[in-house]
């Protein structure tokens, strides 16, 4: 589903030339729930970037579902991610200004979809993870769990094939964190999504189908 | 989609209301007086009571003799009009009159100020000056200088009090006693070519209108047959005034124009060029630096309000919209936010508007916010809203997304 080939991707500023990652070669596959983990600073998020087409390589080629990306214009890039990729962050990223409805609708306002369909999919998507009766509160009126699960709603109601997510339970305590993994791997298990996951928690890495380690850049397992 | 950057951009409003109000502030007071100055050019140059033929009409309103290390110039003298312009072919009509000039009038010890102004008779027949009572004085009564006037209705007021007819009554004005023959409505000051508080015969002026200078205070009024005939009687006037023999050895040339009534209301008497290009130079700047300010201000704001908004970027990004989208989005908050203070700005130039009437500052000017001025409001705030929203978003759009992603 996801293949980097050599990446490479080097920091630079006028003085310092930063190697952030180095040599990597990762095929992950359809259905597949990968963990990423690694010490602070070692590259796993810039990893994640570049699989998500948010940063671009310095080397190397990335293919996501047998197609190579590094041609794509920004219209086209954003149309792919659109389509193909979900994202959930650490810290949420939800819009403070909007419901959680509009939240979860987001991804779906840059695709054809009327306003019936998009309300129609983003509560299906909520009803998934438990918060249907959380539709017109804003996020500043929801737990920090509640905000990741309104994240998880929002990366999966366009139904991509492939979800990305940084680190989504490091802002929570352990027992949040796992109600967010269960949600995610019965994502992985009932729905087939490709996931892949950036955490430093050894247990939930463990609880996935594959570990990759990072250290300084380069993949050491 | 228009409907979630209604929804976000009036919830970005709500959350910082200090920038908002600046930015409302700032466009509603600067919409407020273009819309009233709007409002007055518009009544000052727009309204054509009396002056219903001005569409075929041109003016004699400015003379200027140049000579060498001399100059001098001014409204043309009786003499001159009457004498030279009188000779034109093209004109159906020529009427003559003076400016209007200030005295002083009592009535049971109370002084008046009053304007004054001489016309000829053909004036009565150029100009449809609505009566409320009598009518005008007639073309032998000019040429008898019978002491007869017409007044306006607010100087019947103002001496008479308040009498249902004032016709065959006495006015007096400069010592000198003059019988009422009409009371016409009253027209405000910047119609300055037609009003008066009272129209006398110019043969009875107590300076002599026969002095040969060419300088004086009068203007003619040329009515063409047709529209058709402009060009033709401006030309004719060009030429004839080309023809004119100088009035003294001070000067070598004469320049005069029969101007159309906006070029005449802003003459310069300069040369060969009406001020019109000066008058539109000066105003469109003057516009130009009065709108740059708050779009400089609003330029800023709205950086310092997207940046903000920056994480927000980053996930709209991530989750696929294109920086053209968001270029969309935020101009069409940017017009949203600049239609909304320009509605605020329409509700104040009524206020102000109708303050303005109300405490009379120019006695008999009713201004209105008409459909001209409400369109040109709404093409500046448009304008207001594409310039100050276009260089952020454009700048914000650009922002890598997990450069924007960290900025929260």
């Amino acid at each position: 589903m996801i293949r980097l080939q050599n990446i490479e991707k080097v920091y630079r500023t006028s003085t310092v030339e930063t190697l952030a990652l180095s040599s990597i070669n990762l095929d992950i596959a359809k259905g597949e729930f990968l963990s990423i983990m690694g010490p602070s600073g070692c590259g796993k998020s810039t990893l994640l970037n570049i699989m998500g087409l948010l940063d671009a390589p310095s080397k190397g080629d990335i293919k996501i579902d047998n197609q190579k990306t590094d041609h794509l214009s920004d219209k086209q890039l954003a149309a792919f991610r659109n389509k193909k990729l979900g994202f959930i962050f650490q810290s949420y990223h939800l819009i403070n200004d909007l419901q959680v409805l509009d939240n979860v609708e987001l991804p779906l306002l840059y695709r054809d979809s009327t306003a019936k369909e998009r309300k129609m999919l983003a509560t299906e998507a909520l009803e998934k993870v438990g918060l249907a009766n959380r539709v017109k509160h804003f996020p500043n009126q929801l737990s920090g769990g509640q905000k990741q699960r309104v994240a998880i709603a929002r990366a999966i109601v366009g139904r991509p094939e492939i979800i990305l997510a940084d680190e989504p339970t490091g802002n929570l305590d352990s027992a949040m964190g796992s109600e967010i993994l269960d949600i995610l791997l019965q994502l992985n298990q009932k729905d087939g999504t490709t996931i892949v996951m950036v955490t430093h928690d050894e247990n939930m890495a463990h609880k996935t189908h594959r570990l990759v380690r990072l250290f300084d850049g380069s993949q050491v397992q | 989609m228009l409907k979630n950057y209604f929804k976000i951009a009036i919830a970005v409003l709500r959350r910082r209301k200090f920038f908002t109000f600046i930015s409302l502030f700032g466009i509603s007071f600067t919409l407020t007086i273009l819309l009233v100055l709007t409002a007055f050019i518009d009544k000052v140059v727009g309204d054509n009571y009396p002056d219903r033929k001005r569409d075929r009409s041109l003016y004699i309103a400015r003379l200027e003799e140049v000579g060498k290390g001399n100059m001098s110039s001014g409204a043309p003298s009786y003499y001159f009009l009457d004498h030279f312009a009188r000779n034109l072919k093209t004109p159906a009509k020529m009427a003559i009159c003076s400016g209007f000039n200030g005295t002083n009038t009592y009535i049971n010890n109370k002084k008046i100020a009053v304007n004054y102004k001489y016309t000829d008779a053909v004036y009565w027949d150029i100009m449809e000056y609505d009566f409320v009572e009598g009518k005008a004085f007639d073309k032998k009564q000019v040429e008898n200088a019978e002491k007869v006037a017409v007044i306006s209705e607010d100087m019947k007021n103002e001496y008479f009090g308040d009498v249902p007819s004032v016709i065959g009554k006495y006015i007096e004005a400069d010592n000198v006693k003059y019988r009422v023959t009409g009371v016409v409505k009253n027209i405000p000051i910047t119609s300055y070519m037609t009003y008066s508080d009272i129209y006398l015969p110019y043969t009875v002026s107590k300076s002599d209108y026969k002095d040969k200078g060419y300088r004086g205070g009068y203007t003619a009024i040329l009515l063409a047959n047709s529209k058709d005939d402009l060009p033709k009687m401006h030309d004719e006037y060009d030429q004839m005034v080309q023809r004119i023999p100088m009035e003294s050895k001070d000067f070598n040339k004469i320049y005069s124009h029969a101007d159309k009534y906006i070029a005449a209301y802003v003459d310069t008497g300069n040369e060969n060029q009406s001020g019109v290009v000066l008058v539109l130079t000066i105003i469109s700047v003057f516009v130009f630096l009065f709108m740059l300010l708050p779009t400089l201000n609003l330029v800023n704001i709205n950086i310092t309000r997207i940046m903000e908004r920056s994480s927000e970027i980053g996930v709209r990004k991530a989750f696929g919209a294109s920086s053209k989208t968001l270029v969309y989005q935020f101009i069409v908050e940017n017009i949203i936010l600049t239609l909304l203070g320009g509605l605020a700005g329409l509700f104040l130039s009524i206020v102000a508007i109708y303050i303005i009437n109300s405490a009379n500052l120019i006695p008999n000017l009713e201004l209105s916010v008409n459909f001209t001025v409400l369109f040109i409001g709404l093409l500046v705030c448009l304008f207001f809203g594409l310039l100050s929203g276009v260089y952020p978003a454009w700048r914000m759009s650009k922002l890598d997304v997990v450069t924007a992603l960290k900025a929260q």
